[in-house]
């Protein structure tokens, strides 16, 4: 039985853990307290205020967020005292933020709008003092809008202590505090790896994704395009939640048939290019183990660690598979082997990707990501903006029946799917690996220890004498772990695999908000879920990317693998100039 | 030991070296030495006298003659006469408003007969450069007495005296110290807190120019009696002359063996380091001192954990201000009865004070707790120079209230400034005359902490903009009735919900001219005028006169 103490808040006698906040307390005993800075997965700032209360025999009033329970503490929420600092703390904040809400990325998902509604904000009594500050829009993937920002430090917990990139930080002081980059760079000048991990974590419109649906629906309304859409493997348990769904709800069909619904010519699969990736990758690692190349092998399939690993290790891009992501694979199959099989002129094929992701924004457009001439892929979709699409179109996303996937590109295994989970490429590739190795079936498929939530995660499989031995990091402070290891040549791994973002793409910079710890898990979940009632489980078993080697590519690390699917890395300077 | 038959002690403190004290030193050893006195007549350059207004001061002892704002045109005349002959120099002597004669000796300047000098007992009287001078007047003997016995009785000691902490808040310096010692873990630190950055306070520079020893040898003892071998003094980078002394001080200590490995060879260890602040008057908040002094950001952090708790580097710290480390050694070497001898019963000791604005003695005081605000103000003050009239007295710095003639009695400790809307803090005493605009004064000070506001929680950021614009509204003849209501909502809320003692603070001086002269804020939203004719585009009254007005700058 955990310690447990006593105290009274509004006039109800309460049972709390020893240690836990009053916030934490009250929740816990149904007596709401309006919160603002606060955010579950992170520490407590205790900076907006919003939360405050008052506590017998205090001086002032206390941050509901961070103050401890105590025995026979004596708490009150509500008097007018505590309304009148609440209230006068959100009109502060709301005369210097800008009112066009209308036209804001977050109108209807904005904390700061649902908390001026739950207040019952009409009136605006302080004086307007707008900031004069612009936006930054150098990123490709990000679009930050300082204006719009309440200073709440979120977005700077998550890229200093979560990814540990460091871009983000408080600038200047008292009203003049803004959260920036070193000299006030743009996100393109700094050494922002466009995870969006803060776009998730910021409760109003101050930092979002670059939006890429106009474009698409540009080419969607151009009769000379045939556009093709590929759906990344997380964004089909992360959609429902667009609307109203609950987190890990799966709808894959319904996305598919939503995306038809919008026009698209083609609903393609990144599934099928995550099995690809499988057999490149997982030959990759053979050829490196059997001809003493350069160990370990590091997944390449997420942009935001792979400009991390190019600004922060760029002595470790040897280790770097030369894999494309499943993205630009797919990309550069639309363009050449799908083309040629459907008679097209690849100029007039129009790729669109939904990711979960809006580094993925940035890796689309990398110059070395062109098969031919041709951009790889034309426009990156995160979730969020999917969802924005559908609404616009008045898709009534709930009531859509379920379809599938248009062949070719379309058809995948289990294997592909759980790359939307961290863990998910290792076990992929693990399942490809031992049966290349032995030839023999894989009894378990489920490498269960390279799955959830845990920071680093590590696993041996032995294949006939041979101990492939595996480490999965996800979330850029983790990758920063084993990065420190390899490059100090601590790490004894043959295989690592990296997402940049905690839970993996399940939990994306692209993602519906909130995305939370508690949200990942259910996404996790519902992503393995879908592992398992897949038919086929294992990448080399899809049988259309046998038929992809057998009539187009010859095989795995072959020359036109080469060409299409593999890339090389440039070393980023740590400290642009 | 070479005996002198008189000792000229020329005030070095800032004030003084600013107006030229060194120059004057020179002329003095130049002029003594010339005349053949060098072997009879010793200069000594001392920490500050406490009479700022009215350097460079020179005092000449045996007798105790103070001679006030010497130049080096007058030193030959003065060694001359007073060194070579015997007689003073009368037109050099000080002179008070009250008393048209010139003052003979020190003891009988109204300035000093009601001070008591604990804190300062070595200013202006020894040589800060000189551990020796520290030593020959009880230096060390303290940190020696404590040494020999167990730290339990310094912290009982020190809680029997009733100590409380002098840089602004008041709290228990020996409760503090009995956490501090209670805290578990093999390291701890104390910190001295010298990030001094009130407006009108130069209490701890002063005291720090003057007696750097005293700081070392209370944090040594503090060090003793809460189990802490490291210490640090985060002092503010402008201060150059305390950082010099400190470093200095330090060195020697090091050397005599006052510091370092083993010391008087009772197996103590402790030393201190020096750590500059960089001008954010918000790291003299304990936390964000911390913040800073680890390198980063100076923000305050959340309490609790308090720092005897969490303090610096995560490690329990105890952090006392230097005027509550500089009574330390008397409290050991003279016993808790005898502190709690001098003062009130709520706040025994002494407190120091700096005297500035339109008073005719600016400078360095020190009075026992509970003195009036009158006593202070007319019988070591000097009163309002020029013949003018008190309008109030801001107590405690720029973060504290602003009291009227009304409250010209009230005593002065923590506790009763506290409840007359005030503040004791840390011991600023700015004093203004009728000239003065209420409302335009409460402008300027609500524009500092728009300057100072760290940022980092929301009413403090944004309120200390709205406070500033809207009495920049009153002053510019744009106020309104619901400015007015607007102004005493926000002084509520960052009283009431700003996360550290900065933003908590704003508000007082809001409060308090708010309260004791309301007329004058509705003078300038209903008549938009300014009755001192301060705020220039108001209607007014004609601005007297500058003449008189003591205030520079």
């Amino acid at each position: 039985m955990k310690d447990r103490v006593r105290l009274t808040i509004d006039g109800h006698e309460i049972l709390a853990e020893r240690g836990s906040s009053i916030l934490a307390a009250a929740r816990e005993a149904g007596i709401a307290i309006p919160t603002l800075c606060h955010h579950p997965d992170q520490r407590v700032k205790a900076l907006c205020r919003i939360c405050v209360v008052e506590v017998e025999r205090s001086r002032t009033l206390q941050a509901a967020c961070a103050f401890p329970v105590a025995d026979g503490m004596v708490v009150r929420t509500r008097s007018p005292a505590i309304r009148e600092a609440r209230r006068t703390i959100l009109e502060l904040i709301i005369a210097r933020h800008p009112l066009d809400c209308l036209q804001c990325a977050r109108n209807l998902h904005c904390e700061l709008q649902t908390l001026a509604e739950r207040m019952g904000v009409r009136d605006a009594n302080f004086h307007r003092l707008d900031k004069s500050i612009e936006q930054d829009t150098s990123s490709p993937s990000l679009v930050r809008d300082p204006a719009k920002c309440v200073v709440c430090r979120r977005c700077v917990e998550t890229c200093q202590e979560v990814q540990q990139v460091g871009v983000l930080f408080p600038l200047y002081r008292g009203a003049d505090t803004i959260i920036g980059t070193a000299g006030e760079r743009g996100l393109l000048d700094a050494v922002c790896t466009m995870c969006g991990q803060c776009s998730l974590t910021c409760p109003t419109g101050a930092i979002v994704e670059r939006d890429h649906t106009r474009q698409v629906w540009e080419a969607l309304g151009d009769p000379d395009k045939h556009v093709v859409v590929q759906t990344a493997p997380a964004t089909r348990v992360t959609i429902g939640e667009e609307f109203g769904m609950e987190p890990g709800s799966i709808v894959t069909g319904k996305l598919v048939a939503a995306l038809r619904r919008l026009g698209f010519d083609r609903v393609f699969d990144t599934d099928f290019t995550a099995d690809l990736t499988i057999l490149e990758e997982a030959h990759e690692l053979l050829h490196r183990v059997k001809a003493g190349g350069v160990l370990p092998l590091i997944t390449s399939c997420s942009p935001g660690w792979v400009k991390y690993v190019e600004h922060f290790f760029p002595q470790l891009l040897p280790n770097v598979s030369t894999c494309k992501s499943p993205q630009q694979m797919f990309g550069a199959l639309a363009k050449t082997y799908y083309a040629q099989r459907a008679g097209m002129d690849p100029a007039d094929i129009y790729v669109v990707s939904v990711m979960p992701c809006t580094a993925k924004k940035f890796e689309a457009g990398r110059p070395e990501m062109t098969a031919g001439g041709h951009p790889d892929v034309d426009a990156v979709l995160t979730s969020r903006e999917l969802g924005r699409m559908l609404r616009e179109a008045g898709i009534d996303f709930l009531d859509l029946p379920e379809e599938d996937y248009d062949l070719p590109l379309g058809i995948s295994t289990g294997a592909g799917v759980i790359f939307g989970a961290s863990g998910g490429v290792m076990e992929a590739a693990l399942r490809t690996a031992y049966e290349t190795i032995t030839g023999r079936a894989l009894e378990n498929l489920d490498i269960t220890a390279v799955r959830g939530l845990d920071g680093i995660k590590e696993a041996a499989i032995e294949a006939d004498g041979l101990v492939v031995k595996a480490a999965v990091g996800h979330g850029l402070g983790n990758a920063r772990k084993l990065c420190e290891l390899v490059a100090g040549g601590s790490a004894d791994y043959h295989f690592i695999e990296i997402m940049g973002c905690p839970g993996g793409c399940i939990g994306g910079g692209g993602q519906p908000i909130p995305t939370t710890n508690a949200i990942r898990r259910r996404r996790m979940d519902a992503i393995y879920e879908v592992d398992r009632n897949m038919p086929i489980r294992k990448s080399h078993e899809n049988q259309v990317v046998k038929a992809l080697y057998a009539e187009f590519l010859g095989r795995p690390l072959g020359e036109k693998s080469h060409q299409l699917l593999h890339t090389h890395y440039q070393p980023r300077e740590r400290y642009p100039t | 030991m070479h005996l002198y038959r008189a000792h000229v002690l020329v005030c070095a403190g800032t004030n003084c070296s600013l107006k030229g004290h060194r120059a004057v030193r020179e002329a003095l050893t130049g002029e003594i030495v010339g005349r053949g006195l060098g072997g009879e007549v010793k200069v000594v350059e001392t920490g500050c006298f406490g009479l700022c207004e009215q350097g460079p001061t020179i005092v000449v002892y045996p007798e105790g003659v103070l001679y006030c704002r010497v130049r080096v045109e007058d030193v030959p005349e003065l060694v001359g006469s007073h060194l070579l002959k015997g007689r003073r120099v009368e037109r050099l002597m000080y002179r008070e408003p009250a008393r048209p004669v010139a003052v003979q000796t020190v003891p009988e300047l109204g300035y000093f007969r009601k001070q008591v000098r604990v804190v300062l007992e070595n200013c202006g009287i020894i040589d800060p450069d000189s551990l020796e001078e520290y030593i020959g007047h009880g230096g060390y003997a303290a940190l020696a007495r404590v040494l020999g016995g167990e730290p339990a009785a310094v912290v009982a000691e020190v809680k029997a005296s009733g100590l409380r902490g002098r840089g602004g808040a008041g709290f228990p310096a020996g409760l503090k110290w009995e956490f501090g010692a209670r805290a578990p873990g093999p390291v701890k630190y104390v910190v001295c807190n010298a990030d001094e950055g009130e407006p009108g306070t130069f209490k701890d520079r002063l005291i720090l120019e003057g007696d750097p020893h005293r700081i070392l040898e209370g944090m040594a003892i503090c060090g003793f009696a809460t189990g802490s071998r490291q210490g640090y003094i985060y002092i503010r980078g402008e201060y150059g002359l305390s950082i010099s002394r400190l470093e200095h001080s330090i060195r020697n200590a090091r050397e005599l063996g006052l510091l370092g490995r083993n010391i008087f060879d009772s197996g103590f260890d402790f030393d201190v380091e020096v750590r500059f602040g960089a001008g954010a008057y918000v790291c003299g908040e304990e936390t964000a001192l911390f913040e800073s002094l680890e390198g980063k950001r100076g923000e305050p952090r959340i309490k609790p954990p308090y720092p005897t708790e969490v303090g610096l580097f995560g490690r329990p710290t105890v952090i006392n201000n230097v005027e509550t480390l500089a009574n330390i050694p008397s409290i050991v070497n003279r016993g808790a009865a005898w502190y709690r001898g001098i003062g009130t019963d709520a706040c025994p000791g002494t407190k120091v004070f700096t005297l500035t604005g339109d008073i005719v003695n600016e400078g360095l005081i020190e009075v026992p707790m509970g003195i009036t605000l009158r006593e202070v103000i007319y019988d070591i003050g000097g009163g309002i120079p020029g013949g003018r009239r008190f309008k109030m007295a801001q107590t405690g710095g720029t973060s504290g209230g602003c009291l009227p003639e009304s409250l010209l009695d009230v005593p002065m400790d923590f506790d009763r400034l506290a409840a007359a809307g005030s503040a004791l803090g840390s011991g600023a005493l700015l004093v203004m005359d009728d000239t003065h605009c209420i409302v335009d004064v409460t402008r300027v000070f609500s524009r500092f902490f728009l300057h100072e506001s760290c940022g980092q929680c929301a009413p403090c950021r944004e309120g200390t903009l709205q406070l500033h614009h809207i009495l920049e509204r009153f002053t510019t003849g744009r106020g309104s009735r619901d400015d007015l209501r607007l102004l005493g909502r926000l002084a509520k809320t960052l009283a009431g919900a700003s996360l550290c003692p900065l933003g908590q603070s704003v508000p007082l001086s809001v409060l308090t001219t708010l309260k004791h002269f309301e007329p004058e804020y509705l003078a300038h939203i209903d008549e938009r005028a300014c009755p001192t004719g301060t705020c220039r585009p108001l209607a007014g009254g004609v601005k007297p006169a500058a003449a008189g007005n003591g205030r520079r700058g």
